[in-house]
């Protein structure tokens, strides 16, 4: 009997205490709220892992009148689709969540930047925000919140281009520091969540910090939720305790076949069969090596998979993804995607293939953001595990 | 604000000011880290990469133009992790780019093949992008030429074109691998809202915004027979063609010029700075008769504040931007565009010369002019008038060309009746000029006596302030001019477009009072043109603006009205300021233009 990993029912559970928990909040004292968030060790969903509580504390503790609080929902990274299940079926926990962020930050507009393929959300979301007007005006919580539609630009869901989109200009990161919440959307303090993360402070907020903080391990508290897709009979959504190792995960959801894992969509790292045992999901540790981060795209691959048709897809993606704003990304992506195609027709040696994973890591320590540092990540873990499909 | 940060940069100690970054921190102890998307002139953009440098401690590289100093930081520029990934983005650069630099306009001149020679980009390249890539160039404006394939997307004319010159001509289109330097639906750069200013010229570190050259036209001129070549120089040209001929900035060397150009073999060298002066007797008549208009006979066809005319780039801003603004601006043409006319009609009687043997060259310090020359209405002499513009660059391109040591040319003088100039003509070169020698005369006309101001250097229209504002009390005028008693004349002085659109805005909204508003395209006024020596700065600019008032300062007459040339071509030939024959010559008219 295979013991299957432990599924677990906090996100998505059907629970509707969005009044009970905005009365109980701005009750208390903030710092006691922001305390709560950070003794959970909730940490961002969208993949980069900055602890929520500190981000809402830093933006609470800037100086300016106008304050926003901003919903991440541009879920652009190639083999995630989570968000999009928690705004559909949950998104009353998200906008609680946001609500109580800004009442902490002192915030009187928020923002949803609803990815533009996702459009087909809008009506049934602004329903729910009408409605949850009606709530924040019988509490008395000045806040209103609005759907801001994206276009489609994977750029995008990078938090400082976001707020260059809605400022109505080109998607393109900023330089940081500055950081958004102390200058963010409008040149303004702002908190931007990604939506699960606010969906969990909703449960926080229920249950209490130390219900959060019991599931997982060290550094990596709680629940994630991932989006499984690839070679696997039961592709979907699934709620999973942090800290598993992906030969469990791939024992649960894997074909029998499997020989790599794609954790954390085009921007994470591919996992050989070999190191499926020592690896686990999660923030613990150095970025690379045992323990991989992700926003949740899980992405298997059988043996029947050329390795190099997968990273020649990411490299697509990428070309054409990358802002087009710094040289190592715009024109680093370019190369890669040139290189290996060069290496595999014999144009280019097969040692050509160790420039261009020196290139990969140029392209990591210079790169504007985090698009043009994290292609290190999937072409050098594809390169360096299945070298041999690059070339032959 | 004293609170100092302390940090280490190669293990030297540096004291700066807060907010400093790491780049101005390394320039305060002389070590020079290469930049490339960085320029004085533009906010920071820190996205070429190239200026990147290590913390210890941090893993990934910092972008020092970008980056603020923090207390503690020590900061390498020249470790095994900086070099590596800095020439590994110059590499990708170069690939990027088209880079035959041989045959190319900017080769030896370029930002991009310094630091590929520095760095060594040998033969092991990557994979060359431009192969891929089917691009065009734009030559189709008179000015400027545009080529996509040598842009390596440091985006400086993007941010010169919106922030300083509030055009935004060019902008930047698509994204990834097609991500590009662009203009409104990628139209050619003449059909769209481009002034010609050549800001964007001025500031690109590559051969991808070039000016068009006339050079060969020219020496094909020079050596055709039965051709008579004149050449006139505009008043910035002077105190800036030494920097392109290896002199430190703010040199004058209008001597060597003149002497340069007859060994270039020009039949005559006269003097824009003449026009400049007989612009200000056109331009400063046609205040007052405007005022006189306004205030005397309250005609209300006639509209104030009147704006000068002279900068090309300015006039297409104004086309394009505020054509409901275009009764406020001057009918009077440019200097060069004056001069031009008169060269084939005036000069052209004078010598003996048939206009259809003449040609007429200008040397400027704009990209601008050498689009005004080729505007339809600039043909008063019946033929055109200007037939080619060189930019300063060119004329030091000549200069070299023709083998001339000019560091050690003797000085010689412009040839007469069109090559007398004052000191107000000289101060054209740099903002605020126009405006002091305007007032210098129109004051002196309306009153009989001199400015009220020290040496005649009014002090509050000079110098770099973007937007300045100065009154002049009309006391005890001439009877002729009675209406003016006790009037207080308004005027202002903007510099770079983006003032200009300022200053405009408060016109069109009736919140400016001023009668009269010099406008110069240019940060700086003509001396910081986009034809001028490269690289451009703020002090380098300074340097220039203090070599234009030496000049002025060390001139007879200071006086436009006072130039016994013009007075000449009064008498001889024009007769009467504003007269007929100064309006079939010396005046023009202007065109409402598209918004894009």
């Amino acid at each position: 009997m295979k013991k299957n990993l432990q599924r677990l029912d906090l996100i998505f559970k059907n629970e509707h205490d969005t009044e009970v928990i905005l009365r109980k909040t701005i009750g208390r004292k903030c710092d006691d709220v922001i305390n709560d968030l950070i003794s959970s060790g909730l940490k961002g969903r969208g993949g980069a892992g900055f602890p929520t509580g500190l981000k809402w504390k830093l933006a609470a503790e800037a100086n300016q009148p106008d304050k926003f609080v901003i919903c991440n929902a541009d879920e652009g990274e190639p083999g995630t689709f989570k968000d999009r299940e928690i705004l559909s079926s949950v998104p009353h926990k998200v906008l609680t969540g946001m609500a109580v962020c800004a009442h902490i930050i002192g915030a009187k507009k928020g923002f949803i930047y609803l990815r533009g393929e996702y459009k087909f959300l809008k009506p049934s979301l602004q329903k729910v925000i009408d409605d949850f007007h009606v709530l924040l005006d019988d509490l008395k919580i000045d806040l209103r919140v609005a759907i801001f539609l994206g276009s489609g630009a994977y750029i995008c869901g990078e938090e400082s281009a976001l707020f260059e989109s809605m400022e109505g200009k080109r998607g393109e990161p900023r330089n940081k520091p500055p950081f958004p919440t102390d200058f963010g959307y409008k040149g303004q303090p702002t908190v931007i969540n990604n939506v699960e993360t606010l969906a969990h402070t909703y449960s926080i907020l229920k249950y209490g910090p130390d219900k959060f903080k019991d599931l997982g391990v060290q550094d990596s508290r709680g629940s994630k939720v991932f989006s499984v897709s690839g070679d696997t009979p039961i592709p979907g959504i699934y709620e999973l305790e942090f800290g598993m190792s992906l030969q469990k995960f791939v024992d649960d959801f894997g074909d029998g076949d499997s020989k790599a894992v794609q954790v954390g969509g085009a921007s994470g790292f591919c996992v050989p069969r070999k190191k499926f045992e020592k690896t686990i999901i999660g923030y613990q540790g150095k970025l690379r090596g045992t323990s991989l981060p992700t926003g949740g795209s899980m992405m298997i691959f059988n043996s029947s998979r050329s390795m190099y048709n997968v990273l020649h897809n990411y490299l697509d993606f990428f070309v054409e993804e990358s802002c087009g704003q710094c040289t190592p990304c715009r024109v680093g992506t370019q190369q890669l995607l040139l290189g290996i195609q060069a290496v595999k027709k014999g144009e280019q040696p097969s040692s050509y293939l160790d420039r261009l994973l020196d290139l990969a890591e140029a392209m990591r320590v210079t790169a504007k953001c985090g698009l043009g540092q994290s292609v290190a990540n999937s072409f050098s873990s594809i390169v360096e595990n299945f070298r041999e499909e690059m070339i032959y | 604000m004293s609170d100092k940060i302390n940090l280490k940069i190669d293990n030297i100690a540096v004291s700066i000011h807060s907010g400093a970054t790491i780049l101005e921190a390394a320039r305060k102890v002389n070590i020079r880290i290469p930049t490339l998307c960085y320029h004085e002139d533009l906010c920071v953009a820190g996205n070429c990469r190239v200026c990147v440098v290590e913390q210890s401690g941090s893993d990934r590289l910092l972008p020092s133009c970008a980056m603020p100093v923090a207390e503690g930081m020590e900061i390498h520029t020249n470790s095994m992790k900086v070099r590596s990934a800095r020439k590994q983005i110059i590499e990708l650069l170069v690939s990027e780019h088209r880079a035959d630099c041989t045959r190319c306009y900017k080769n030896g001149k370029c930002e991009l093949q310094e630091l590929a020679s520095e760095y060594i980009i040998g033969d092991n390249g990557f994979i060359d992008l431009v192969a891929h890539k089917g691009y065009t160039i734009d030559n189709f404006s008179p000015s400027i030429i545009k080529d996509d394939s040598k842009c390596i997307r440091c985006q400086r004319c993007v941010r010169t074109c919106d922030q300083l010159q509030s055009i935004s001509a060019l902008t930047v289109a698509h994204k990834g691998e097609d991500m590009k330097i662009s203009s409104f639906f990628d139209k050619p750069m003449f059909e769209v809202v481009c002034t010609n200013c050549g800001q964007c010229v001025n500031r690109c570190p590559t051969g991808a915004l070039t000016e068009k050259t006339y050079l060969d036209e020219v020496w094909s001129a020079l050596n055709a027979e039965h051709k008579h070549v004149v050449v006139q120089t505009a008043p910035a040209v002077r105190i800036a063609l030494g920097e392109a001929l290896g002199m430190p900035p703010g040199e004058i060397v209008t001597g060597k010029m003149v002497t340069a150009l007859r060994r270039l073999g020009f039949s005559s060298v006269l003097d824009t700075d003449f026009t400049a002066d007989l612009t200000i007797i056109e331009e400063g008549n046609e205040l007052l008769q405007r005022l006189k208009k306004v205030v005397k006979e309250k005609d209300t066809s006639v509209r104030l504040p009147m704006t000068t005319s002279c900068s090309p780039g300015w006039v297409k801003f104004i086309e394009h931007a505020f054509p409901e603004l275009l009764p406020n601006v001057s009918t009077a043409k440019s200097p060069q565009q004056m001069f031009g006319a008169l060269a084939k009609t005036y000069y052209a009687q004078k010598i003996g010369v048939d206009p259809k043997d003449m040609v007429s060259v200008s040397v400027m310090p704009c990209t601008a002019k050498k689009y005004e020359a080729d505007r339809p209405e600039m043909r008063s002499s019946g033929y055109k008038d200007v037939d080619y513009v060189l930019t300063t660059r060119e004329l030091a391109l000549m200069i070299k060309q023709a083998g001339i040591d000019f560091a050690s040319l003797p000085d010689d003088e412009y040839d007469s009746i069109m090559g007398e100039s004052s000191g107000a003509a000289v101060i054209f070169g740099a903002t605020g000029g126009v405006m002091e020698a305007a007032l210098r005369t129109a004051y002196e006309l309306v009153t009989g006596r001199e400015v009220p101001f020290n040496g005649l250097n009014i002090t509050p229209v000079r110098g770099m302030e973007s937007i300045r504002e100065a009154t002049i009390k009309m006391e005890k005028v001439l009877p002729e001019w009675d209406f003016l008693e006790g009037v207080e004349l308004k005027t202002c002085v903007a510099h770079g477009l983006s003032n200009a659109k300022h200053v405009m805005e408060a016109v069109r909204d009736g919140k400016a009072e001023y009668h009269f508003i010099e406008i110069m395209a240019c940060p700086g006024g003509c001396l910081g043109g986009g034809g001028q020596p490269i690289p451009t700065s703020p002090e380098i600019r300074k340097k220039r603006s203090e070599a234009i008032y030496r000049e002025d300062a060390l001139k007879p007459i200071r006086k436009s009205h006072e130039n016994p040339e013009v007075m000449h071509l009064y008498e001889a030939f024009l007769k009467a300021p504003l007269g007929k024959k100064s309006h079939e010559l010396l005046h023009t008219h202007y065109t409402e233009r598209n918004r894009y």
